[in-house]
């Protein structure tokens, strides 16, 4: 078995209203900042997943997304693969 | 003959006490379920109250969700049972996937505490037989994630199917609008407050009618409901056994 680190972002689907994203963008004016459109707040999600391969890890994730970390009515995630030094097999 | 009605009780929870409270002032004997455990204890309803369930980490009622009492909620109302989610406790029935839709974050951002006004859109549910009129009933608030979504095409078939239960209204009853009226305190789609599922037997609601059940609190528009979903209870207890026989035995003589 490995050890496998991965990240989940998760961000509001395009045309989801975003008070976050749109209370940020607002602000922006206040640090002397132009020309930033677009501004999504999302939230981003660390796990370690042990399994025999990265694939099965990854289906672990995927699932994991699917059903805690995204509500798939409103948000949308990305799954990333973080390197990991200490990653050894056991 | 009292109903038993049952309120769950999640870590985090902060309106457990008020609906024990409201549900016995509308002739239930309440209990409260704790949320560990796998059975409902055979209740007639069950409320899913206030609060933040789980600290509301991740996202509103997501982790309740997973909550073994949660299974057996899901159970027991895809067998027909009465299940009403109040303010976080409805933000947990739309994570459970138990109710349509979801509850953003309120469009003004700020955690709002104050009355609004309702009007019920159906007269003729477990939770608004008894609500009279239709006309606003003014209830209290106190949420940060309130706004109701849902894609344009469920808003259609939720208005079609009859499942929109409540809507936020101004004081003569006009309907609020989406955006820009403070009738509409969360900048819910529609202005919707409540709905229903599919079968009618699930409710979910952001205002607090355990809060507004004593003339004492200021209002007591809110027990008609609580009333509503207690007589339904008692006819569900009282059904001959056929019409209950694959739900959890009911103790209707304690």
């Amino acid at each position: 078995m490995s050890e496998f680190r991965f990240a989940v972002n998760v961000a509001p689907k395009p045309g989801i209203l975003d008070p976050q994203g749109r209370a940020v963008e607002g602000s922006l004016g206040h640090l002397g900042v132009e020309g930033v459109t677009g501004v999504r707040v999302g939230r981003r999600v660390e796990l370690t997943v042990e399994a025999a391969t990265e694939s099965e890890a990854r289906a672990t994730v995927d699932r994991l997304a699917h059903e805690l970390f995204a509500n798939p009515l409103i948000e949308a995630f990305e799954i990333e693969r973080i390197e990991l030094p200490a990653e050894v097999a056991r | 003959m009292t109903v038993r009605v049952g309120v769950v009780v999640f870590p985090g929870s902060n309106c457990d006490r008020d609906t024990l409270r409201g549900l016995e002032l509308a002739g239930a004997e309440a209990v409260a379920l704790w949320h560990e455990q796998a059975s409902l204890d055979g209740v007639a309803a069950v409320v899913l109250p206030g609060g933040f369930a789980y600290g509301d980490y991740l996202r509103a009622g997501v982790i309740a969700r997973f909550s073994p009492v949660m299974r057996a909620v899901a159970a027991f109302a895809a067998d027909g049972g009465l299940v009403l989610g109040i303010c976080n406790g409805f933000q947990v029935l739309a994570e459970a996937g138990l109710v349509p839709g979801a509850l953003l974050r309120n469009r003004g951002l700020r955690f709002l505490g104050r009355d609004v006004r309702i009007a019920a859109e159906r007269l003729d549910t477990p939770f608004t037989a008894l609500v009279g009129d239709g006309r606003p009933l003014r209830l209290p608030i106190a949420h940060g994630e309130g706004c109701y979504f849902a894609d344009e095409a469920t808003l259609d078939e939720l208005e079609r199917d009859g499942q929109v239960l409540f809507r936020y209204v101004d004081a003569g009853g006009t309907r609020a609008r989406a955006e820009g009226d403070p009738a509409n305190p969360n900048g819910s789609l529609r202005a919707i407050a409540g709905v229903l599922n599919a079968h009618g037997n699930v409710a979910g609601l952001m205002p607090h009618p355990e809060r507004a059940s004593d003339a004492l609190l200021g209002s007591d528009d809110g027990l008609p409901i609580l009333r509503s979903l207690v007589e339904a209870a008692s006819r569900a207890a009282h059904a001959p056994v056929s019409e209950v026989a694959d739900r959890a035995p009911v103790a209707v003589g304690s």
